[in-house]
Protein backbone atom coordinates (compact mmCIF):
# COMPACT_ATOMS: atom_id res chain seq x y z
CA UNK A 1 0.00 0.00 0.00
CA UNK A 2 2.82 2.36 0.89
CA UNK A 3 4.53 1.94 -2.44
CA UNK A 4 1.20 2.35 -4.08
CA UNK A 5 0.55 5.81 -2.66
CA UNK A 6 4.13 6.74 -3.37
CA UNK A 7 3.54 6.08 -7.02
CA UNK A 8 0.42 8.12 -6.96
CA UNK A 9 2.15 11.14 -5.50
CA UNK A 10 4.94 10.92 -8.02
CA UNK A 11 2.43 10.90 -10.87
CA UNK A 12 2.64 14.56 -11.98
CA UNK A 13 6.31 14.16 -12.78
CA UNK A 14 5.74 10.88 -14.58
CA UNK A 15 2.93 12.19 -16.72
CA UNK A 16 5.10 14.93 -18.16
CA UNK A 17 4.93 14.07 -21.90
CA UNK A 18 1.32 15.12 -22.01
CA UNK A 19 1.90 17.95 -19.56
CA UNK A 20 -0.96 20.28 -20.53
CA UNK A 21 -3.47 17.47 -20.36
CA UNK A 22 -2.12 16.19 -17.07
CA UNK A 23 -2.76 19.48 -15.37
CA UNK A 24 -6.43 19.41 -16.32
CA UNK A 25 -8.92 17.27 -14.42
CA UNK A 26 -8.30 13.57 -15.05
CA UNK A 27 -10.56 11.87 -17.54
CA UNK A 28 -10.89 8.85 -15.32
CA UNK A 29 -10.57 8.89 -11.57
CA UNK A 30 -10.71 5.75 -9.43
CA UNK A 31 -10.52 5.72 -5.66
CA UNK A 32 -10.57 2.54 -3.65
CA UNK A 33 -12.09 0.54 -6.47
CA UNK A 34 -12.75 -3.02 -5.38
CA UNK A 35 -14.38 -5.77 -7.40
CA UNK A 36 -14.85 -9.39 -6.55
CA UNK A 37 -16.35 -12.47 -8.18
CA UNK A 38 -17.78 -15.14 -5.89
CA UNK A 39 -15.80 -13.81 -2.96
CA UNK A 40 -12.52 -13.75 -4.90
CA UNK A 41 -11.12 -10.23 -4.94
CA UNK A 42 -10.12 -9.29 -8.48
CA UNK A 43 -9.54 -5.58 -8.00
CA UNK A 44 -8.23 -4.65 -4.59
CA UNK A 45 -8.61 -1.01 -3.57
CA UNK A 46 -7.30 0.49 -6.83
CA UNK A 47 -6.57 4.20 -6.99
CA UNK A 48 -5.89 5.51 -10.47
CA UNK A 49 -6.07 8.73 -12.45
CA UNK A 50 -6.00 8.74 -16.23
CA UNK A 51 -5.17 12.25 -17.45
CA UNK A 52 -7.27 13.49 -20.32
CA UNK A 53 -5.77 12.79 -23.71
CA UNK A 54 -3.20 10.25 -22.56
CA UNK A 55 -2.62 6.89 -24.19
CA UNK A 56 -2.20 4.44 -21.35
CA UNK A 57 -1.58 0.74 -21.63
CA UNK A 58 -2.62 -1.69 -18.94
CA UNK A 59 -0.57 -4.88 -18.77
CA UNK A 60 -1.16 -7.95 -16.71
CA UNK A 61 -1.33 -11.71 -16.71
CA UNK A 62 -4.57 -13.26 -17.70
CA UNK A 63 -6.74 -13.23 -14.63
CA UNK A 64 -4.94 -10.24 -13.16
CA UNK A 65 -8.11 -8.18 -13.33
CA UNK A 66 -7.25 -5.94 -16.28
CA UNK A 67 -10.44 -6.69 -18.16
CA UNK A 68 -12.42 -6.28 -14.94
CA UNK A 69 -10.89 -2.84 -14.51
CA UNK A 70 -11.74 -1.87 -18.09
CA UNK A 71 -15.28 -3.16 -17.76
CA UNK A 72 -15.73 -1.27 -14.52
CA UNK A 73 -14.68 1.96 -16.20
CA UNK A 74 -16.94 1.16 -19.17
CA UNK A 75 -19.85 0.61 -16.78
CA UNK A 76 -20.33 -2.93 -18.02
CA UNK A 77 -20.14 -4.65 -14.66
CA UNK A 78 -23.63 -4.15 -13.19
CA UNK A 79 -23.75 -7.69 -11.91
CA UNK A 80 -20.39 -7.58 -10.14
CA UNK A 81 -20.01 -6.96 -6.43
CA UNK A 82 -17.73 -4.09 -5.53
CA UNK A 83 -17.19 -0.72 -3.96
CA UNK A 84 -15.19 2.43 -4.53
CA UNK A 85 -15.42 5.72 -6.36
CA UNK A 86 -15.29 5.94 -10.10
CA UNK A 87 -15.71 8.86 -12.43
CA UNK A 88 -15.45 8.60 -16.17
CA UNK A 89 -16.50 10.84 -19.09
CA UNK A 90 -19.94 10.57 -20.70
CA UNK A 91 -18.73 9.74 -24.16
CA UNK A 92 -16.96 6.42 -23.78
CA UNK A 93 -16.28 4.00 -26.62
CA UNK A 94 -15.16 0.44 -26.25
CA UNK A 95 -13.27 -1.70 -28.73
CA UNK A 96 -13.42 -5.39 -27.92
CA UNK A 97 -11.07 -8.19 -28.83
CA UNK A 98 -13.61 -9.40 -31.39
CA UNK A 99 -14.90 -6.79 -33.78
CA UNK A 100 -18.45 -7.47 -32.61
CA UNK A 101 -20.02 -6.29 -35.83
CA UNK A 102 -23.66 -7.23 -36.25
CA UNK A 103 -23.71 -9.68 -39.16
CA UNK A 104 -27.11 -8.46 -40.35
CA UNK A 105 -26.05 -4.84 -40.80
CA UNK A 106 -23.82 -3.54 -43.52
CA UNK A 107 -20.49 -2.07 -42.46
CA UNK A 108 -21.67 1.54 -42.51
CA UNK A 109 -24.81 0.69 -40.53
CA UNK A 110 -22.64 -1.12 -38.02
CA UNK A 111 -20.46 1.94 -37.63
CA UNK A 112 -23.58 4.03 -37.06
CA UNK A 113 -25.06 1.73 -34.41
CA UNK A 114 -26.45 4.01 -31.73
CA UNK A 115 -25.44 7.17 -33.59
CA UNK A 116 -28.21 9.52 -34.62
CA UNK A 117 -28.74 12.90 -36.06
CA UNK A 118 -28.14 14.69 -39.29
CA UNK A 119 -24.95 13.95 -41.08
CA UNK A 120 -24.54 10.74 -39.08
CA UNK A 121 -24.02 8.83 -42.32
CA UNK A 122 -21.51 11.39 -43.45
CA UNK A 123 -19.58 11.04 -40.22
CA UNK A 124 -19.72 7.30 -40.54
CA UNK A 125 -18.26 7.45 -44.02
CA UNK A 126 -15.54 9.77 -42.82
CA UNK A 127 -14.69 7.42 -39.96
CA UNK A 128 -14.53 4.48 -42.34
CA UNK A 129 -12.28 6.44 -44.67
CA UNK A 130 -10.05 7.26 -41.74
CA UNK A 131 -9.50 3.62 -40.90
CA UNK A 132 -8.89 2.79 -44.56
CA UNK A 133 -12.24 1.22 -45.33
CA UNK A 134 -13.55 3.79 -47.79
CA UNK A 135 -15.63 2.00 -50.40
CA UNK A 136 -16.55 -0.89 -48.11
CA UNK A 137 -19.59 0.86 -46.62
CA UNK A 138 -22.06 -1.52 -48.27
CA UNK A 139 -20.12 -4.71 -47.48
CA UNK A 140 -21.47 -7.28 -45.05
CA UNK A 141 -19.31 -8.00 -42.00
CA UNK A 142 -18.93 -11.60 -43.20
CA UNK A 143 -17.08 -10.31 -46.21
CA UNK A 144 -14.38 -8.55 -44.19
CA UNK A 145 -11.07 -10.00 -43.11
CA UNK A 146 -10.20 -10.03 -39.42
CA UNK A 147 -8.13 -6.87 -39.73
CA UNK A 148 -10.80 -5.07 -41.75
CA UNK A 149 -13.47 -6.03 -39.22
CA UNK A 150 -11.36 -4.62 -36.42
CA UNK A 151 -10.86 -1.44 -38.43
CA UNK A 152 -14.61 -1.14 -38.79
CA UNK A 153 -14.92 -1.60 -35.02
CA UNK A 154 -12.42 1.23 -34.56
CA UNK A 155 -14.47 3.40 -36.91
CA UNK A 156 -17.60 2.59 -34.88
CA UNK A 157 -15.87 3.73 -31.72
CA UNK A 158 -14.49 6.87 -33.38
CA UNK A 159 -17.73 8.08 -34.92
CA UNK A 160 -19.02 8.82 -31.43
CA UNK A 161 -16.12 11.20 -30.85
CA UNK A 162 -15.26 9.61 -27.52
CA UNK A 163 -13.52 11.42 -24.71
CA UNK A 164 -12.36 8.04 -23.50
CA UNK A 165 -11.55 5.04 -25.65
CA UNK A 166 -11.34 1.72 -23.86
CA UNK A 167 -9.73 -1.06 -25.83
CA UNK A 168 -9.79 -4.61 -24.46
CA UNK A 169 -6.98 -6.49 -26.21
CA UNK A 170 -8.21 -5.07 -29.52
CA UNK A 171 -5.45 -6.68 -31.56
CA UNK A 172 -5.26 -9.94 -29.66
CA UNK A 173 -7.02 -11.97 -32.33
CA UNK A 174 -5.10 -10.57 -35.29
CA UNK A 175 -2.07 -12.01 -37.04
CA UNK A 176 1.30 -10.42 -36.35
CA UNK A 177 1.52 -8.42 -39.58
CA UNK A 178 -1.98 -7.02 -39.28
CA UNK A 179 -1.28 -6.22 -35.66
CA UNK A 180 1.70 -4.04 -36.55
CA UNK A 181 -0.40 -2.13 -39.09
CA UNK A 182 -3.15 -1.67 -36.54
CA UNK A 183 -0.67 -0.31 -34.00
CA UNK A 184 0.25 2.41 -36.47
CA UNK A 185 -3.39 3.14 -37.17
CA UNK A 186 -4.36 3.37 -33.50
CA UNK A 187 -1.51 5.73 -32.73
CA UNK A 188 -2.38 7.86 -35.76
CA UNK A 189 -6.04 8.06 -34.81
CA UNK A 190 -5.11 8.92 -31.25
CA UNK A 191 -2.83 11.73 -32.40
CA UNK A 192 -5.58 13.17 -34.56
CA UNK A 193 -8.47 12.95 -32.09
CA UNK A 194 -6.66 12.89 -28.75
CA UNK A 195 -9.12 10.90 -26.69
CA UNK A 196 -7.93 9.39 -23.44
CA UNK A 197 -7.10 5.79 -24.25
CA UNK A 198 -6.86 2.82 -21.96
CA UNK A 199 -5.42 -0.07 -23.91
CA UNK A 200 -5.65 -3.40 -22.13
CA UNK A 201 -3.11 -5.85 -23.49
CA UNK A 202 -0.92 -8.77 -22.54
CA UNK A 203 1.63 -7.88 -25.19
CA UNK A 204 4.53 -6.03 -23.60
CA UNK A 205 5.92 -4.82 -26.92
CA UNK A 206 2.56 -3.50 -28.00
CA UNK A 207 2.34 -1.52 -24.78
CA UNK A 208 5.83 -0.09 -25.13
CA UNK A 209 5.48 0.88 -28.77
CA UNK A 210 2.08 2.52 -28.40
CA UNK A 211 1.63 3.95 -24.94
CA UNK A 212 2.97 6.97 -23.14
CA UNK A 213 2.35 5.29 -19.86
CA UNK A 214 2.21 1.61 -18.99
CA UNK A 215 0.52 0.23 -15.91
CA UNK A 216 1.06 -3.28 -14.67
CA UNK A 217 -1.81 -4.82 -12.81
CA UNK A 218 -0.71 -7.47 -10.38
CA UNK A 219 -2.98 -9.29 -7.95
CA UNK A 220 -5.66 -6.70 -8.19
CA UNK A 221 -3.40 -3.70 -7.73
CA UNK A 222 -1.35 -1.39 -9.88
CA UNK A 223 2.07 -2.91 -9.35
CA UNK A 224 4.05 -0.64 -11.67
CA UNK A 225 3.33 2.72 -13.24
CA UNK A 226 5.86 3.48 -15.93
CA UNK A 227 6.08 6.47 -18.21
CA UNK A 228 7.59 5.70 -21.61
CA UNK A 229 9.45 8.81 -22.52
CA UNK A 230 10.34 8.16 -26.15
CA UNK A 231 9.33 10.00 -29.29
CA UNK A 232 6.87 8.48 -31.75
CA UNK A 233 6.81 6.65 -34.07
CA UNK A 234 8.73 4.07 -32.11
CA UNK A 235 10.48 1.15 -33.64
CA UNK A 236 9.90 -2.32 -32.29
CA UNK A 237 13.69 -2.75 -32.33
CA UNK A 238 14.64 0.45 -30.58
CA UNK A 239 17.28 -0.76 -28.09
CA UNK A 240 16.33 2.01 -25.68
CA UNK A 241 12.92 0.44 -25.36
CA UNK A 242 14.60 -2.75 -24.16
CA UNK A 243 15.13 -1.19 -20.78
CA UNK A 244 11.41 -0.58 -20.41
CA UNK A 245 10.69 -4.09 -21.57
CA UNK A 246 12.97 -5.50 -18.90
CA UNK A 247 11.32 -3.51 -16.17
CA UNK A 248 7.85 -4.45 -17.34
CA UNK A 249 8.71 -8.11 -17.67
CA UNK A 250 10.25 -8.06 -14.22
CA UNK A 251 7.07 -6.52 -12.85
CA UNK A 252 5.12 -9.26 -14.60
CA UNK A 253 7.40 -11.84 -13.03
CA UNK A 254 8.90 -13.07 -16.30
CA UNK A 255 12.58 -14.05 -16.18
CA UNK A 256 15.28 -12.35 -18.23
CA UNK A 257 16.29 -15.30 -20.41
CA UNK A 258 12.67 -15.69 -21.27
CA UNK A 259 12.63 -12.07 -22.26
CA UNK A 260 15.61 -12.57 -24.55
CA UNK A 261 13.96 -15.43 -26.34
CA UNK A 262 10.75 -13.51 -26.73
CA UNK A 263 12.78 -10.68 -28.17
CA UNK A 264 14.29 -12.92 -30.82
CA UNK A 265 10.93 -14.29 -31.75
CA UNK A 266 9.61 -10.83 -32.29
CA UNK A 267 12.54 -9.84 -34.46
CA UNK A 268 12.02 -12.69 -36.85
CA UNK B 1 -32.00 -34.05 -67.90
CA UNK B 2 -30.08 -37.19 -68.83
CA UNK B 3 -26.96 -35.17 -69.56
CA UNK B 4 -26.97 -33.66 -66.09
CA UNK B 5 -27.30 -37.03 -64.40
CA UNK B 6 -24.51 -38.37 -66.57
CA UNK B 7 -22.19 -35.57 -65.54
CA UNK B 8 -23.09 -36.16 -61.90
CA UNK B 9 -22.02 -39.75 -61.96
CA UNK B 10 -18.87 -38.65 -63.73
CA UNK B 11 -18.17 -36.15 -60.99
CA UNK B 12 -18.73 -38.65 -58.20
CA UNK B 13 -16.37 -41.20 -59.64
CA UNK B 14 -13.81 -38.42 -60.00
CA UNK B 15 -14.12 -37.63 -56.34
CA UNK B 16 -13.88 -41.21 -55.10
CA UNK B 17 -11.18 -42.58 -57.38
CA UNK B 18 -7.82 -40.87 -56.97
CA UNK B 19 -7.54 -40.94 -60.77
CA UNK B 20 -9.27 -37.54 -60.53
CA UNK B 21 -9.26 -34.42 -62.69
CA UNK B 22 -10.71 -36.33 -65.63
CA UNK B 23 -10.55 -33.71 -68.39
CA UNK B 24 -7.00 -32.55 -67.79
CA UNK B 25 -5.70 -36.05 -67.37
CA UNK B 26 -7.09 -37.50 -70.59
CA UNK B 27 -5.52 -34.61 -72.43
CA UNK B 28 -2.23 -35.36 -70.68
CA UNK B 29 -2.25 -39.10 -71.40
CA UNK B 30 -3.14 -38.74 -75.06
CA UNK B 31 -0.21 -36.33 -75.43
CA UNK B 32 2.30 -38.47 -73.52
CA UNK B 33 1.32 -42.01 -74.45
CA UNK B 34 4.94 -42.99 -75.15
CA UNK B 35 6.60 -41.17 -72.27
CA UNK B 36 4.92 -42.75 -69.28
CA UNK B 37 7.99 -41.89 -67.19
CA UNK B 38 6.99 -38.26 -67.20
CA UNK B 39 4.07 -39.33 -65.02
CA UNK B 40 5.37 -38.68 -61.46
CA UNK B 41 5.14 -34.86 -61.52
CA UNK B 42 1.71 -35.14 -63.12
CA UNK B 43 0.65 -37.54 -60.42
CA UNK B 44 1.67 -35.05 -57.81
CA UNK B 45 -0.74 -32.54 -59.30
CA UNK B 46 -3.42 -35.21 -59.44
CA UNK B 47 -3.08 -35.87 -55.73
CA UNK B 48 -5.31 -33.03 -54.93
CA UNK B 49 -7.06 -33.38 -51.60
CA UNK B 50 -10.54 -34.74 -51.94
CA UNK B 51 -13.08 -31.96 -51.56
CA UNK B 52 -15.51 -32.52 -48.73
CA UNK B 53 -18.04 -29.90 -49.75
CA UNK B 54 -20.91 -31.35 -51.79
CA UNK B 55 -19.84 -29.18 -54.71
CA UNK B 56 -21.87 -27.05 -57.03
CA UNK B 57 -25.65 -27.28 -57.07
CA UNK B 58 -27.07 -29.00 -60.10
CA UNK B 59 -29.43 -26.87 -62.16
CA UNK B 60 -33.07 -27.30 -61.04
CA UNK B 61 -31.78 -29.92 -58.61
CA UNK B 62 -34.93 -29.90 -56.53
CA UNK B 63 -37.02 -31.03 -59.50
CA UNK B 64 -34.85 -33.96 -60.54
CA UNK B 65 -36.18 -36.34 -57.89
CA UNK B 66 -39.90 -35.67 -58.43
CA UNK B 67 -39.54 -35.77 -62.23
CA UNK B 68 -37.74 -39.10 -62.03
CA UNK B 69 -40.44 -40.43 -59.74
CA UNK B 70 -43.22 -39.46 -62.15
CA UNK B 71 -41.30 -40.87 -65.08
CA UNK B 72 -41.02 -44.22 -63.30
CA UNK B 73 -44.69 -44.16 -62.39
CA UNK B 74 -45.69 -43.39 -65.98
CA UNK B 75 -43.36 -46.04 -67.37
CA UNK B 76 -44.66 -48.71 -64.99
CA UNK B 77 -48.27 -47.80 -65.83
CA UNK B 78 -47.64 -47.83 -69.56
CA UNK B 79 -45.98 -51.23 -69.27
CA UNK B 80 -49.06 -52.51 -67.43
CA UNK B 81 -47.01 -53.38 -64.35
CA UNK B 82 -49.35 -51.56 -61.94
CA UNK B 83 -52.79 -52.63 -60.79
CA UNK B 84 -54.91 -49.76 -62.10
CA UNK B 85 -57.36 -50.17 -59.21
CA UNK B 86 -54.62 -49.65 -56.67
CA UNK B 87 -52.45 -47.15 -58.51
CA UNK B 88 -54.02 -45.58 -61.59
CA UNK B 89 -51.80 -44.20 -64.32
CA UNK B 90 -50.67 -40.58 -64.08
CA UNK B 91 -52.77 -39.62 -67.09
CA UNK B 92 -55.85 -41.17 -65.49
CA UNK B 93 -55.23 -39.05 -62.42
CA UNK B 94 -54.81 -35.95 -64.56
CA UNK B 95 -57.98 -36.73 -66.54
CA UNK B 96 -59.92 -37.21 -63.29
CA UNK B 97 -58.54 -33.91 -62.01
CA UNK B 98 -59.73 -32.23 -65.21
CA UNK B 99 -63.20 -33.75 -64.85
CA UNK B 100 -63.50 -32.75 -61.20
CA UNK B 101 -62.36 -29.27 -62.12
CA UNK B 102 -64.93 -28.86 -64.89
CA UNK B 103 -67.63 -30.19 -62.51
CA UNK B 104 -66.73 -27.33 -60.24
CA UNK B 105 -66.36 -29.63 -57.23
CA UNK B 106 -62.58 -29.58 -57.22
CA UNK B 107 -62.30 -25.81 -57.16
CA UNK B 108 -64.78 -25.61 -54.27
CA UNK B 109 -62.87 -28.23 -52.33
CA UNK B 110 -59.55 -26.52 -52.99
CA UNK B 111 -60.91 -23.15 -51.91
CA UNK B 112 -62.36 -24.57 -48.71
CA UNK B 113 -59.09 -26.28 -47.86
CA UNK B 114 -57.04 -23.19 -48.65
CA UNK B 115 -59.31 -21.09 -46.51
CA UNK B 116 -59.02 -23.47 -43.56
CA UNK B 117 -55.28 -23.77 -43.84
CA UNK B 118 -54.85 -20.03 -44.41
CA UNK B 119 -57.03 -18.96 -41.49
CA UNK B 120 -55.54 -21.49 -39.12
CA UNK B 121 -52.03 -20.61 -40.23
CA UNK B 122 -52.57 -16.86 -39.81
CA UNK B 123 -53.97 -17.33 -36.33
CA UNK B 124 -51.19 -19.71 -35.36
CA UNK B 125 -48.55 -17.40 -36.78
CA UNK B 126 -49.91 -14.40 -34.90
CA UNK B 127 -50.26 -16.32 -31.65
CA UNK B 128 -46.80 -17.86 -31.97
CA UNK B 129 -45.12 -14.53 -32.67
CA UNK B 130 -46.97 -12.59 -29.96
CA UNK B 131 -46.37 -15.25 -27.32
CA UNK B 132 -42.71 -15.68 -28.28
CA UNK B 133 -42.09 -11.93 -28.20
CA UNK B 134 -43.78 -11.62 -24.81
CA UNK B 135 -41.90 -14.58 -23.35
CA UNK B 136 -38.61 -13.73 -25.04
CA UNK B 137 -38.51 -10.06 -24.13
CA UNK B 138 -39.87 -9.95 -20.60
CA UNK B 139 -39.16 -12.07 -17.56
CA UNK B 140 -42.78 -11.91 -16.41
CA UNK B 141 -43.94 -13.05 -19.83
CA UNK B 142 -41.41 -15.84 -19.76
CA UNK B 143 -42.63 -17.02 -16.37
CA UNK B 144 -46.25 -17.00 -17.47
CA UNK B 145 -45.96 -18.31 -21.00
CA UNK B 146 -42.96 -20.54 -21.55
CA UNK B 147 -43.86 -23.31 -19.13
CA UNK B 148 -47.44 -23.36 -20.38
CA UNK B 149 -46.42 -23.68 -24.02
CA UNK B 150 -43.92 -26.39 -23.18
CA UNK B 151 -46.77 -28.26 -21.52
CA UNK B 152 -48.99 -27.73 -24.55
CA UNK B 153 -46.22 -29.00 -26.77
CA UNK B 154 -46.02 -32.25 -24.83
CA UNK B 155 -49.64 -33.04 -25.69
CA UNK B 156 -50.08 -34.35 -29.25
CA UNK B 157 -52.26 -31.69 -30.84
CA UNK B 158 -54.32 -34.16 -32.84
CA UNK B 159 -55.19 -35.80 -29.54
CA UNK B 160 -57.09 -32.63 -28.69
CA UNK B 161 -59.56 -33.20 -31.53
CA UNK B 162 -62.28 -34.98 -29.50
CA UNK B 163 -62.16 -32.33 -26.80
CA UNK B 164 -62.24 -29.50 -29.33
CA UNK B 165 -65.25 -31.01 -31.09
CA UNK B 166 -67.10 -31.04 -27.80
CA UNK B 167 -66.05 -27.48 -27.01
CA UNK B 168 -66.37 -25.81 -30.38
CA UNK B 169 -68.83 -28.00 -32.26
CA UNK B 170 -68.18 -29.99 -35.36
CA UNK B 171 -68.05 -26.99 -37.74
CA UNK B 172 -65.16 -24.96 -39.06
CA UNK B 173 -64.06 -23.42 -35.76
CA UNK B 174 -62.52 -26.50 -34.26
CA UNK B 175 -60.62 -27.33 -37.45
CA UNK B 176 -59.15 -23.86 -37.60
CA UNK B 177 -58.32 -23.98 -33.90
CA UNK B 178 -56.46 -27.26 -34.28
CA UNK B 179 -54.51 -26.00 -37.29
CA UNK B 180 -53.64 -22.83 -35.36
CA UNK B 181 -52.25 -24.91 -32.51
CA UNK B 182 -50.25 -27.12 -34.87
CA UNK B 183 -48.78 -23.97 -36.42
CA UNK B 184 -48.11 -21.84 -33.36
CA UNK B 185 -46.02 -24.39 -31.47
CA UNK B 186 -43.02 -24.64 -33.79
CA UNK B 187 -43.13 -20.90 -34.47
CA UNK B 188 -43.21 -20.11 -30.77
CA UNK B 189 -40.47 -22.58 -29.85
CA UNK B 190 -38.02 -21.46 -32.49
CA UNK B 191 -38.63 -17.74 -32.16
CA UNK B 192 -38.53 -17.87 -28.37
CA UNK B 193 -35.27 -19.77 -28.28
CA UNK B 194 -33.78 -17.40 -30.85
CA UNK B 195 -34.88 -14.36 -28.85
CA UNK B 196 -33.64 -15.64 -25.53
CA UNK B 197 -30.45 -17.03 -27.01
CA UNK B 198 -29.24 -13.64 -28.20
CA UNK B 199 -25.44 -13.43 -28.04
CA UNK B 200 -24.41 -11.82 -24.78
CA UNK B 201 -21.61 -9.98 -26.57
CA UNK B 202 -24.20 -8.09 -28.59
CA UNK B 203 -26.03 -7.11 -25.40
CA UNK B 204 -22.77 -5.63 -24.14
CA UNK B 205 -22.23 -3.86 -27.43
CA UNK B 206 -25.68 -2.30 -27.24
CA UNK B 207 -24.91 -1.04 -23.74
CA UNK B 208 -21.62 0.44 -24.87
CA UNK B 209 -23.24 2.11 -27.87
CA UNK B 210 -25.90 3.56 -25.60
CA UNK B 211 -28.91 2.00 -27.32
CA UNK B 212 -32.28 2.43 -25.69
CA UNK B 213 -34.18 -0.74 -24.82
CA UNK B 214 -36.51 -0.24 -27.75
CA UNK B 215 -33.68 0.25 -30.21
CA UNK B 216 -31.82 -2.69 -28.72
CA UNK B 217 -34.83 -4.90 -29.39
CA UNK B 218 -35.45 -3.48 -32.84
CA UNK B 219 -31.89 -3.36 -34.09
CA UNK B 220 -30.27 -6.32 -32.38
CA UNK B 221 -32.69 -8.77 -30.78
CA UNK B 222 -35.26 -9.03 -33.59
CA UNK B 223 -32.87 -9.20 -36.55
CA UNK B 224 -30.74 -11.65 -34.61
CA UNK B 225 -33.77 -13.86 -34.00
CA UNK B 226 -35.01 -13.87 -37.60
CA UNK B 227 -33.11 -16.98 -38.71
CA UNK B 228 -34.73 -18.94 -35.87
CA UNK B 229 -38.12 -17.48 -36.74
CA UNK B 230 -37.87 -18.74 -40.31
CA UNK B 231 -37.06 -22.25 -39.14
CA UNK B 232 -40.27 -22.16 -37.10
CA UNK B 233 -42.21 -20.62 -39.95
CA UNK B 234 -41.31 -23.39 -42.35
CA UNK B 235 -42.26 -26.03 -39.81
CA UNK B 236 -45.52 -24.16 -39.22
CA UNK B 237 -46.40 -24.04 -42.91
CA UNK B 238 -45.81 -27.75 -43.29
CA UNK B 239 -47.75 -28.34 -40.07
CA UNK B 240 -50.81 -26.51 -41.36
CA UNK B 241 -51.08 -28.89 -44.33
CA UNK B 242 -50.48 -31.92 -42.13
CA UNK B 243 -53.25 -30.88 -39.78
CA UNK B 244 -55.56 -30.24 -42.70
CA UNK B 245 -55.17 -33.73 -44.14
CA UNK B 246 -56.19 -35.30 -40.85
CA UNK B 247 -58.96 -32.85 -39.98
CA UNK B 248 -60.70 -32.94 -43.33
CA UNK B 249 -60.97 -36.68 -43.19
CA UNK B 250 -62.72 -36.62 -39.84
CA UNK B 251 -65.57 -34.15 -39.90
CA UNK B 252 -66.07 -32.27 -43.12
CA UNK B 253 -68.61 -31.71 -45.85
CA UNK B 254 -66.19 -30.17 -48.28
CA UNK B 255 -62.48 -29.78 -48.78
CA UNK B 256 -59.78 -31.91 -50.29
CA UNK B 257 -59.74 -34.31 -47.36
CA UNK B 258 -63.47 -34.77 -47.62
CA UNK B 259 -63.15 -35.41 -51.33
CA UNK B 260 -60.56 -38.11 -50.66
CA UNK B 261 -62.63 -39.63 -47.87
CA UNK B 262 -65.63 -39.90 -50.16
CA UNK B 263 -63.48 -41.41 -52.88
CA UNK B 264 -62.33 -44.07 -50.45
CA UNK B 265 -65.95 -45.14 -49.95
CA UNK B 266 -66.43 -45.55 -53.69
CA UNK B 267 -63.02 -47.07 -54.31
CA UNK B 268 -61.90 -44.17 -56.54
CA UNK B 269 -58.14 -44.35 -56.12
CA UNK B 270 -57.66 -41.80 -58.91
CA UNK B 271 -59.58 -39.17 -56.93
CA UNK B 272 -57.54 -39.93 -53.83
CA UNK B 273 -54.37 -39.44 -55.87
CA UNK B 274 -55.71 -36.12 -57.20
CA UNK B 275 -56.15 -34.99 -53.60
CA UNK B 276 -52.67 -36.13 -52.60
CA UNK B 277 -51.19 -34.46 -55.65
CA UNK B 278 -52.82 -31.14 -54.78
CA UNK B 279 -51.77 -31.38 -51.13
CA UNK B 280 -48.24 -32.05 -52.32
CA UNK B 281 -48.24 -29.11 -54.71
CA UNK B 282 -49.58 -26.76 -52.05
CA UNK B 283 -47.02 -27.93 -49.54
CA UNK B 284 -44.20 -27.52 -52.02
CA UNK B 285 -45.35 -24.09 -53.20
CA UNK B 286 -45.87 -22.69 -49.71
CA UNK B 287 -42.52 -24.00 -48.53
CA UNK B 288 -40.80 -22.48 -51.55
CA UNK B 289 -42.53 -19.18 -50.87
CA UNK B 290 -41.22 -19.13 -47.32
CA UNK B 291 -37.75 -20.04 -48.56
CA UNK B 292 -37.88 -17.20 -51.03
CA UNK B 293 -38.91 -14.68 -48.38
CA UNK B 294 -36.22 -16.05 -46.09
CA UNK B 295 -33.58 -15.59 -48.77
CA UNK B 296 -34.66 -12.00 -49.31
CA UNK B 297 -34.87 -11.08 -45.65
CA UNK B 298 -31.70 -12.86 -44.60
CA UNK B 299 -29.66 -11.77 -47.58
CA UNK B 300 -26.70 -11.09 -45.28
CA UNK B 301 -26.37 -14.82 -44.75
CA UNK B 302 -25.94 -15.61 -48.40
CA UNK B 303 -22.32 -14.55 -48.19
CA UNK B 304 -21.71 -17.63 -46.05
CA UNK B 305 -23.48 -20.15 -48.25
CA UNK B 306 -22.55 -19.08 -51.73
Amino acid sequence: MATHTEQLTSRPGLADPTAPAAQAAPAVRLRGLTRSFDGRTVLDDVDLDLPAGQLTALLGHSGSGKSTLLRAIAGLDHEVAGSGELSAPDRVSVVFQDSRLLPWRRVLDNVLLGTDGKKAAERGRAALAEVGLAGRERAWPNELSGGEAQRAALARSLVREPELLLADEPFGALDALTRIKMHGLLRELWERHRPSVLLVTHDVDEAIVLADRVLVLDQGRIGLDLTIDRAHPRSYRDPLLGEYRERLLAALGVKEDHAGRQNQENDQ
Amino acid sequence: MTTTTASTTGATTDATAPAGSAGGETAGTTGTTGTTKAAPPVRRIKRRRRGLSPGKRLPASRLIGPVLFFALWAAASAAGQLDTNAIPAPWTVLRTAGQLWSDGTLSTDILTSLQRAGTGFSLGLTAGVVLALTAGLSRVGEALIDGTVQLNRAIPTLGLIPLFILWLGIGETFKIAIIAIVVYIPIYLNLYSALSGIDHRFVELAEVQGLSRLRFIREIVIPGALPGFFVGLRLGVTGSWLGLVVLEQINATSGLGYMMFQAQNYGQTDVILVGLLIYGIFGLVSDSAVRLIERRVLSWRRTLNS
